[in-house]
């Protein structure tokens, strides 16, 4: 892991210029990018109240933010990131605003709540033989696949994927480093100093931390991995602490 | 103008059934009103607010049937925050005080307390069918009371609504001696519901034609309510999870090859994989089939199913069918006249539908008039060739899910395709409009579209005279929703009578001030001139020059509306 902090410390002036795809996009479109990562998240066992189902959208729109977002920005980063892009034929970076696409919410609530509940029916049926699982990395340009059953704890888990994205410049990270941040005894010291944090989603479409439940309880429930970064993670994470509290 | 007595004229009214017509025949002379007046049993109020109950009732005091809507269209999406308005209580108080023997009630987008529901049940002797679309704010209490008190009811038809589930025995209520049940359609509700009640009330309903069932109700008691039902013409299986092998499925099988008259199929909310070939045999009856919230049936089941449906006339699926799946549905049915394809994943499966499943749909499918199209992209040349082939569009919606897309062939607008469509679909009613657009697609909108009465608009034009070449343009034109829009002052304030021969008009994130709203609400009394923020206090709009989050304006003859809450500033 040493190694790829070296390698960032040399590569991390080529941030501006680097392709990235995935959920990993350009800078300027961050924060927009920040609401699709989530969109696939919407929580509607909690809230009655409509609007929350676009879930973490509503950071940046004008109900909490009080008039800070001003929709005409909507639209330049809209034309903004078309500018941005490098090459027409890369599939363009999905914004996200409220009520678009045009879906209605029940519909939206519909297939969420199916997603969650037919891929219960599909593990069931498979006894949980293999779960090969997504690992997105912000800033990778690729994401890769592990299959939880292969480890027994957190920190096996995190050496292995310690490997796997040690070849990728990802980027700034000033603090402590990608060796530790999925150890499982220094989360919650990263969680306020690391600009990484481990999280997954659930069975039921929420992202949680990762951590938080016992090994086994969190290879049944994981579904997708996400290693955030930057100042997306401010903000997400303890909120996904909540959850898990909440949870219990 | 009167050569005949009254029953002559009522008699010849009789005949006069659609509700423009009916309206046209009042205004002739004051003595056709008043004979209009006392005849009149249909009324459709396309906006709640724009009459009040009281003079509803005063003026036709034989109504039998009422279709109310309340939020507007954009509350679909979330744009209008909780508790704006559309409550049906006033109204069904107003009609309850009054004498009007209401028999049928069909709400949309309304607020309906568990009150309302009550209320309405004990004040209607005749009452027969409740028909409620995206509406919200009851719980199955209400249900229970509707099903305990209305002697008579026929027709209890729940349509996407948010119910808060009690748990309760609502399908317990319904009295032993009610026999008369022609539709009952529960699929949105995300409770238990007592099996062994719903299938006595199957068996006691002889008349039942429709029956849509939530994913509570097990294969094995489907099984036994299609025995019991034959008759059935449209089903909405809510659970279709069993095991393969089961005597269960066995038994499923052999009994809907005996639902010869099923010509209507939806649900399916819970699916077993490769169950469906259970389904085959009455897929040639199929007129109707909507699997747009099946989201366990692969694509290629879903193909496989579809070859078998040759009759069909309208397809509601989602986008895991492909272009490929959407080529095997223009082979094989002919008929379509209307299809909706829905994303499946919040951005929809990632290139799974573009304009080549469009364009295949167009080449077979001559017939087709009404289209809601969630995709990745269109190009200016599919646009052409669909506008070609089928030039019967009534309704052409059109959502490509990157809102500003451009044609990405020719990395165009697509403003050359739209127009091609107003061009050669000369009796399009409905269109909304996706992707990369500038002002010049909105001229040929306001050349081309005379039949159009709904535009909705979002992330597109340039500027003001992108909307008002449609204001001027479009003469037949009633709602228009408008949002992410560079449209201002100067367009919402060049042509305010225009206001008054539409229904209602809605801008949100657009350029429109709360200056230019001031004046627009002064110069024309007869519309309501709402403007919100999300949840802020009304009283936030200070300056002139500030611009309106969100506009809501619409014609009314009931003045300004109590009951809006803090954050509504009606001008």
């Amino acid at each position: 892991m040493e190694v790829v902090v070296g390698m960032k410390k040399e590569k991390m002036e080529f941030d501006e210029t680097e392709l990235r795809l995935g959920i990993g996009s350009t800078k300027a479109s961050e924060e927009v990018v920040r609401k699709r990562g989530f969109s696939e998240t919407e929580n509607h066992d909690d809230d009655d109240d409509e609007n929350t189902t676009m879930d973490l959208m509503l950071n940046l729109s004008s109900k909490e933010a009080s008039g800070e977002v001003d929709p005409n920005d909507k639209i330049k980063n809209l034309q903004k990131e078309k500018t941005l892009l490098p090459d027409p034929a890369k599939p363009p970076t999905k914004t996200q605003v409220v009520g678009w696409p045009p879906v209605r919410s029940y519909r939206k609530n519909m297939l969420a709540m199916q997603k969650s509940s037919t891929n219960f029916g599909d593990e069931s049926e498979k006894n949980n033989a293999i779960s090969f699982v997504k690992v997105s990395l912000d800033g990778a340009p690729y994401l890769r696949k592990v299959d939880l059953q292969m480890y027994k704890s957190y920190s096996q888990l995190s050496d292995s994927l310690g490997k796997m994205f040690s070849s990728f410049t990802i980027g700034n990270c000033e603090s402590q480093g990608m060796k530790d941040f999925m150890n499982e005894s220094k989360l919650m010291d990263l969680l306020n100093n690391s600009d990484y944090v481990p999280t997954y989603e659930d069975k039921d479409g929420d992202w949680m931390l990762v951590g938080d439940v016992p090994w086994e309880m969190f290879v049944e429930s994981c579904k997708r991995l996400r290693i955030m970064k930057g100042k997306e993670a401010i903000g997400i994470a303890p909120r996904a602490m909540e959850k898990c509290k909440n949870r219990r | 103008m009167n050569y005949f007595p009254d029953e002559v004229i009522e008699h010849v009214f009789d005949y006069v059934v659609s509700h423009s017509d009916r309206n046209s025949l009042s205004l002739v002379c004051k003595s056709w009103y008043r004979i209009e007046r006392f005849t009149r049993q249909r009324v459709f109020i396309g906006n709640c607010y724009s009459i009040s109950p009281e003079r509803l009732v005063e003026r036709f005091p034989d109504l039998k049937s009422l279709t109310l809507k309340g939020k507007p269209h954009f509350a679909d999406f979330s744009l209008v925050p909780h508790g704006w308005g559309g409550f049906v209580y006033p109204w069904i108080e107003a009609l309850a005080k009054s004498k009007v023997g209401l028999e049928e009630l069909r709400l949309k987008r309304m607020v309906v307390s568990d009150e309302s529901l009550e209320l309405l049940s004990r004040s209607f002797m005749n009452f027969k069918s409740l028909v409620l679309v995206s509406c919200e704010g009851f719980t199955t209490d209400g249900l229970a009371a509707v099903a305990a008190n209305c002697r008579s009811l026929r027709e209890l038809d729940l349509q996407e609504n948010e119910v808060e589930d009690h748990k309760g025995q609502w399908l317990s209520c319904f009295p032993e001696n009610c026999t008369s049940l022609v539709s009952l359609n529960f699929a949105c509700l995300k409770g238990e519901i007592n099996i062994g009640a719903l299938e006595r009330l199957v068996a006691r309903s002889p008349n039942l034609k429709s029956l849509r069932l939530n994913r509570s109700v097990p294969v094995d008691a489907l099984q036994r309510i299609l025995m019991r039902a034959p008759q059935l013409m449209d089903l909405g299986i809510g659970s279709f999870f069993h095991d393969l092998n089961s005597d269960a499925y066995a038994k499923l099988r052999t009994t809907i090859l005996k639902c010869t008259s099923i010509t209507s199929l939806s649900g399916f909310l819970e699916v077993a994989p490769f169950s469906l070939a259970a389904m085959y045999p009455i897929c040639q009856n199929l007129t109707s089939l909507n699997l747009s919230y099946a989201a366990g049936i692969q694509g290629s089941e879903l193909i496989k199913l579809i070859r078998h449906c040759g009759k069909l006339q309208r397809l509601w699926i989602m986008d895991c069918i492909g272009d490929k799946g959407l080529g095997v549905v223009a082979t094989a049915c002919k008929d379509l006249q209307e299809l909706r394809v829905f994303p499946s994943a919040p951005f929809g499966n990632q290139g799974a539908v573009t304009e080549k499943g469009l364009v295949a749909i167009s080449m077979g499918c001559r017939k087709l008039h009404s289209l809601l199209y969630f995709c990745h992209q269109m190009t200016n040349a599919a646009l052409i060739t669909v506008a070609k082939n089928c030039p019967n569009f009534i309704r052409f919606r059109l959502c490509i899910l990157d809102a500003t897309k451009p044609d990405p062939d020719t990395m165009q607008p697509l403003d050359e395709g739209f127009g091609a469509i107003v061009q050669s679909c000369k009796q399009l009613r409905r269109l909304s409009l996706s992707g990369q657009l500038t002002d010049q697609v909105f001229l040929y909108i306001g050349m081309y579209a005379e039949q159009l009465e709904m535009l909705s608009i979002a992330f597109a034009g340039e500027t003001d005279k992108g909307m008002l070449y449609v204001l001027n343009g479009c003469k037949k034109l009633r709602k228009l929703e408008i949002r992410d829009c560079p449209f201002g002052d100067t367009a919402l304030l060049t042509d305010i009578g225009k206001y008054e021969t539409m229904r209602s008009l809605w801008m949100s994130s657009c350029e429109v001030t709360v200056g230019a709203c001031k004046t627009l609400a002064k110069k024309m009394p007869s519309l309501n001139v709402e403007i919100f923020g999300e949840g802020e206090q009304a009283d936030c709009y200070v300056e002139d020059g500030q611009r309106v989050e969100k506009m809501y304006l619409y014609r009314t003859v009931a003045g300004k509306r109590e009951d809006a809450p803090e954050y509504v500033w009606t001008l």
